[in-house]
């Protein structure tokens, strides 16, 4: 009993202390950045281009940088591995099924350097010579590249989320004579929904705090982009470039504004995700 | 370029070929030595750095010596934070930042910035005035140049690099750097983005050219080692290991190293020209 309100306790504990952590952290970074914010500089630094030599330090480039790529990554991602999980799990003949869900599985621990080397030998020159346009290290080569980085992780949430579905709602949709494709679309994917939603959160949150693929890949230029194929420096990038720059200076202060923001991005996503996934499943 | 590639390999046979044992003593004092070294900074410094800490270790596999990038910034950064033993820098620390941290530079060797071009690039001469309009972003394709009728693709340095700021002083006159410039973070990685990119132009230490890039002269001068040591090449600057304080134990015997006469044959084996 005693041994078990310990365990109680502990536990508690840990929550805490990771629950305080996060919190901490984010005091810590508004704390450094209030000089900035305090100055009432933070509408120029939010709106401004960023150019040191005329002491302009916004970060608006910066921002848009990162939203482009995630939301590309994202939106190359998500359909990819929905169609991956759905075969591995509901279409794919058992063996090649389990076959597969191995390989997504050993693909989640491939080191991001790795993902960016091969983007810089391989896909770089690719995407140059088929857009005749720029350098090749552009918003286009980032996200390709992210979307397989994020691919895998949510392959494996979506696999869960499919498999965790009851097999009697589908043998009773089977039942009433649904196809396997009325099947997912009424019964499987609204049950999995949540999961589903879990795994696109977390694909999300790691395209946004990805440093080395955009850093590698992306080109790092401060311009604003006018299209994909131009190149852009997403906020971690920016913090990787900068984080060397003196403590004292203008550029190292915006950092903790950049953090802030990157910070605040992804909760923000969790919390719009959260929210669709609240809501009740309406069955057509 | 390939007499360049004879005269290194003809010097590692030599060192091959027993030089090794006339130099030996320049190795003794880490026989009996154990522990470690941390060595960050500038990325320029890294194939010597690299090249003294391999003998080194292969003599006496009881000490470690570790060495990253950062650039020169983060080098200054470290070292005066007391991060690392050593940190490198491709240019002088200011005085503000010796202070600060109470450094002491070693200087041991100088190198020319130079720009370069995709190989295949006709374009192999340039004036100052040309690389500033490049640079600023007013002189857009190569074709103006006499090179083919493609955009630029211009390749810069983070804000840690010392080989940037000198470039930007000596070469720019501190003049604009286009916004759309594409960032790098290494001289290693300028040298592989430029010999990926055939309209691109970015600058690497003149340690770091290869066949893999062509290297481009300006007003008239091209960027050799010859000219640099001349002064005729005048984007130059020093390569310094700066320690917080005076260097101690195992510290100060790699930096001892780097200015013997060893020393001095890897700085010269990796392109650069060693001083004293």
């Amino acid at each position: 009993m005693r041994s078990e309100r310990c365990m109680q306790s502990a536990l508690a504990a840990a929550a805490w202390i990771s629950a305080a952590a996060a919190v901490l952290i984010f005091l810590f970074m508004a704390v450094l950045g209030w000089p900035l914010l305090g100055n009432g500089d933070l509408m120029q630094v939010l709106c401004g281009p960023w150019s040191p030599m005329h002491h302009q330090y916004g970060i608006r480039p910066m921002i848009l940088g990162t939203l482009c790529i995630a939301s590309l990554a994202l939106a190359l991602a998500v359909p990819v591995s929905l169609g991956c999980a759905v075969f591995i799990q509901v279409t794919a003949p058992k063996g090649l099924g389990r076959a597969l869900h191995h390989l997504v599985r050993l693909m989640t621990g491939i080191p991001t350097v790795v993902y960016g080397f091969v983007g810089i030998f391989l896909l770089v020159p690719l995407v140059r010579n088929l857009s005749g346009h720029g350098a090749g290290l552009s918003i286009l080569s980032a996200g390709l590249m992210l979307s397989l980085l994020i691919a895998p992780t949510m392959i494996l949430f979506f696999v869960q989320g499919l498999a965790a579905v009851p097999q009697s709602h589908r043998q009773a949709a089977c039942a009433l004579g649904a196809t396997p494709v009325q099947q997912l679309i009424y019964v499987l994917l609204p049950q999995a929904r949540r999961t589903l939603l879990a795994g696109v959160v977390l694909g999300l949150g790691r395209a946004m705090g990805d440093t080395l693929i955009a850093l590698m890949l992306a080109g790092n230029s401060v311009a604003t982009p006018q299209s994909i194929l131009d190149p852009t420096r997403t906020l971690t990038a920016h913090i990787a470039l900068i984080i060397a720059a003196d403590f004292e200076s203008p550029e190292f202060r915006t950092l903790f504004i950049c953090a802030l923001i990157l910070y605040l991005m992804t909760t923000l996503a969790v919390a719009v995700m959260r929210r669709l996934a609240a809501k009740p499943v309406e069955i057509p | 370029m390939k007499m360049k590639r004879t005269c290194i390999s003809i010097l590692l046979l030599w060192f091959a070929c027993g030089a090794a044992a006339a130099w030996a003593g320049d190795l003794d004092p880490f026989r009996d030595e154990s522990g470690a070294i941390k060595i960050s900074g500038g990325t320029a410094h890294i194939p010597v750095m690299k090249a003294a800490a391999d003998l080194i270790m292969q003599l006496n596999p009881k000490i470690q010596i570790s060495i990253a990038g950062g650039g020169s910034g983060v080098g200054i950064k470290q070292v005066g934070e007391g991060l690392v033993d050593i940190g490198n820098s491709g240019r002088k620390p200011t005085d503000e930042e010796i202070q600060k941290y109470g450094l002491v530079l070693h200087q041991w060797a100088i190198d020319g910035v130079a720009v370069v071009v995709h190989p295949q690039n006709p374009v192999k001469a340039l004036t100052s005035e040309q690389l500033k309009a490049i640079y600023a972003g007013t002189m857009t394709n190569w074709k103006a140049l006499g090179g083919p009728d493609k955009a630029i693709n211009i390749y810069t340095r983070d804000e840690a690099s010392g080989t940037r700021e000198v470039f930007w002083e000596k070469a720019l006159a501190k003049g604009e750097i286009s916004p759309k410039a594409l960032f790098v973070a290494s001289n290693g990685a300028m040298k592989t983005a430029v010999a990926q990119d055939p309209n691109a132009i970015g600058y690497v230490s003149v340690g770091h050219i290869d066949d893999s890039v062509a290297a481009v002269a300006l007003d008239g001068v091209a960027p050799t080692l010859e000219n640099v040591k001349d002064g005729k090449y005048k984007i130059a600057r020093g390569l310094f290991s700066n320690t917080k304080g005076a260097p101690q134990g195992l510290t100060k015997k790699f930096i001892d190293f780097i200015f013997s006469s060893q020393g001095r044959a890897l700085i010269v084996e990796q392109g650069f020209i060693p001083v004293k």
